[in-house]
């Protein structure tokens, strides 16, 4: 048998697949278990301090862009107190201040206008043609009128380009007039546009209707507008007035957007970034993580798979030998005693078996006084009693191989040569081996002691052991039996060994004990291998079995020497 | 053929009782006895030719009624009758100085022989004695 055919067993099959599984499972939920809490770890943390700093930079432009529109609110206003309105009814006057503005902040104001109670534009500096325009029905100037200071949101107006304007409304005996100057929308823009991060974040404003104060970098579309404003105003919100929140865009993609309230909450400024730019070293950070969990993991299922399948080898193996050693044990105590049961039951069956015999014989005695009896009769009793002498016979031949088992006949010793032995008894065999298709090799030790012991009941050992392996030979359809002399220290060793079918374990422990046999009632009186032991037991010697299932039978006989023979 | 006195000793009565019969019936005077004891007796009255003695026996063992018999009557022969257990003792007989032993169940006319062949011993013995017994006469006379 090999490893691989042990390994074919069911049993030592689960036994891998229980030892892989529990190999993968302890080395596996540590894994999974420690990455996973620290990438989670990781992440919440990655996720504040992204949030944090967002926030910040949103924070950042909320207050320039504040601070943007209170100074350029500011300017004008200090223009509205400075001057009279008779001032700023002079298109000169007007002219020589856009020019002074435009120098100290470029060309951030567009131009400058001064407008009557009716909306009429009475005077105008700048690169239109405004003089005279009229504002009365557009609605920033609905505002504009019923407030000292307005900031517009950004729309097109009579000129066609998107700007906004800032008015501040001064008051001249009870009559308003409104002083107007357009921003102009890049230079405004420009200050959210600075606004950039990674690869797809920006910045925009929304009015209060979620119209567009600015010009987003990417498309930003969004089929409801003020919806859209909405859901951005329900994200949440934080003490320094920021709005977290996270919403797909109509294609389906995450973004993160930031929000924060300007222009004393008329606008909203938001910061949009696609979350897996947002994320993208914490997804690099997953990435990596799940790579090396999945080689772990590979070299794990390897490793537990190589291992398990070694240690079933190595207990299979060990299982095997186990086996192979219990068969060798030969209950020698179980052997005595019924060798002490044999003699005495020979002896008992042994004397009513005489008497018989005796009667039998007193009979045939009278017969022949016998003259009144037929002829017919006189056969019949005379084959009777001869029949009674026979079966007689055959029960003293029992009995007289159950005591040659026990040892209760005396036997004579004489120089033995083993290997001559040995190939005499091969010889006697060589016939039947013939015939049964058998093939005997001897493997002999050359130079064996000679040994003082009966020649011939060693004989009748061997003889027997081989009729039994070409018994089971025969059965087999043919085969090999290797017969081996060999010296072992003290001891010369003759092994019979055959390639059959072997004996079962529950046979093996009993193959020595008197009249155990299976073969077929009649063929075999079961005490053949008793004898053997009786035999080699009496010389001092062993005799030892050990026996694989469709691997074949090997008989031991160790015989004692003394040394200075 | 001649005529002799043979003392059967075994505690088997049944097979005791054929052997005799069978014996009687071959013209030899055969008497049983069914223990040691018992042969001891007949022994010191009537002294037998050959005691045909089992090694067996319940009581006094067959040696022990060796033993005796030939401190009583040193030339009567013994053959010991035996199971294949007790070959040693029947060896051991031998030594003591029994004519021979024999396997049971043994063949009357093996048996047969085995007596004629021990009564022809214990004649030569018996007219060796005779003879050393004549010689010594003279001498005194």
């Amino acid at each position: 048998m090999n490893q691989r055919s042990l390994l074919k067993n069911p049993y030592y099959r689960s036994l891998i697949n229980k030892m892989v599984f529990i190999a993968i499972a302890v080395s596996f939920a540590p894994m999974l278990v420690v990455s996973g809490s620290m990438l989670n770890r990781f992440s919440i943390s990655h996720n504040e301090k992204l949030y944090a700093h967002l926030g910040e930079l949103v924070l950042k432009h909320r207050q320039n862009i504040d601070g943007f529109l209170v100074e350029k609110l500011n300017n004008i206003r200090f223009m509205a107190k400075s001057f009279d309105i008779e001032d700023l009814k002079n298109e000169k006057f007007l002219r020589n201040n856009l020019a002074a503005l435009q120098t100290e902040y470029g060309s951030v104001f567009e131009d400058l206008g001064f407008i009557n109670e009716e909306g009429i534009q009475v005077t105008y500096a700048g690169p239109f043609k405004l003089e005279k325009a009229s504002y009365s029905n557009s609605e920033w100037f609905r505002k504009a009128i019923n407030s000292d200071y307005f900031i517009s949101d950004v729309f097109l107006g009579l000129r066609g380009t998107p700007h906004f304007i800032i008015t501040v409304r001064l008051k001249n005996n009870g009559t308003p007039w409104i002083l107007r100057a357009t921003i102009n929308f890049a230079a405004f823009n420009s200050l959210v546009e600075n606004l950039r991060i990674g690869e797809t974040g920006f910045a925009f404003i929304l009015n209060s209707k979620g119209e567009f104060q600015s010009k987003p970098f990417f498309e930003v579309t969004h089929r409801k507008p003020y919806s859209f404003y909405e859901s951005i105003k329900a994200g949440r919100k934080t003490k320094d007035g920021l709005f977290f929140s996270e919403i797909a865009d109509d294609s389906g993609s995450e973004n993160i957007y930031v929000a924060s309230l300007i222009k004393n909450e008329d606008w909203i400024l938001i910061y949009r970034q696609d979350k897996s730019d947002a994320f993208a070293d914490l997804n690099q950070a997953k990435e990596a993580a799940i790579f090396i969990i999945f080689m772990g993991g590979i070299v794990i299922i390897v490793t537990s798979f190589l291992l398990s399948r070694w240690m079933v080898t190595k207990i299979a193996k060990a299982d095997w030998e186990k086996e192979l050693m219990n068969q060798q044990v030969i209950e020698t105590g179980k052997l005595a005693s019924l060798g002490e049961l044999a003699s005495g039951i020979a002896h008992e069956i042994n004397n009513p078996v005489a008497i018989m015999v005796e009667e039998a014989g007193w009979v045939n005695d009278l017969m022949e006084d016998e003259r009144l009896v037929s002829k017919e009769n006189r056969d019949e009793i005379e084959r009777a009693l001869a029949q009674i002498k026979t079966q007689g016979k055959r029960c003293r031949e029992i009995t007289q191989k159950l005591l040659s088992f026990a040892r209760k006949t005396v036997t004579s010793s004489e120089d033995v040569t083993i290997n001559e032995l040995i190939k005499e008894v091969i010889g006697f065999c060589a016939q039947r081996a013939k015939f049964g298709n058998v093939v005997i090799n001897s493997k002999l030790q050359e130079n064996l002691p000679v040994m003082q012991l009966s020649n011939s009941e060693l004989q009748q050992v061997l003889l027997n052991l081989l009729n039994n392996a070409m018994d089971a030979l025969e059965g087999n359809k043919g085969g090999n039996i290797t017969v081996t002399s060999d010296l072992e220290g003290n001891e010369v060793v003759i092994r019979v060994e055959d390639d059959g079918p072997g004996i079962p374990k529950v046979n093996l422990g009993r193959i020595f004990d008197p009249f155990f046999t299976t073969k077929p009632v009649g063929k075999g009186t079961g005490l053949g291998l008793s004898i053997c032991y009786g035999i080699i037991k009496e010389m001092g010697g062993e005799i030892t079995v050990s026996s694989v299932i469709d691997a074949g039978t090997t008989f031991h006989v160790r015989l004692p020497f003394k040394k200075n023979n | 053929m001649y005529e002799f006195n043979v003392l059967l000793v075994d505690d088997e009565r049944e097979f005791l009782e054929t052997l005799v019969k069978r014996l009687l019936k071959r013209k030899i005077k055969v008497t049983g006895a069914n223990n040691g004891e018992e042969a001891l007796k007949i022994i010191r009255e009537t002294p037998p030719d050959v005691v045909v003695l089992d090694v067996k026996m319940q009581g006094m063992d067959g040696i022990q009624t060796l033993r005796e018999i030939k401190k009583l009557k040193p030339l009567v022969e013994v053959i010991m009758l035996t199971g294949h257990a007790n070959l040693e003792v029947a060896v051991e007989g031998m030594e003591m100085g029994a004519f021979d032993y024999l396997m049971k169940p043994t063949g009357v006319d093996e048996l047969l022989y085995k007596l004629e062949d021990a009564f022809k011993r214990k004649k030569i013995q018996e007219q060796k004695i005779k003879r050393l017994e004549e010689e010594e006469t003279p001498e005194r006379g």
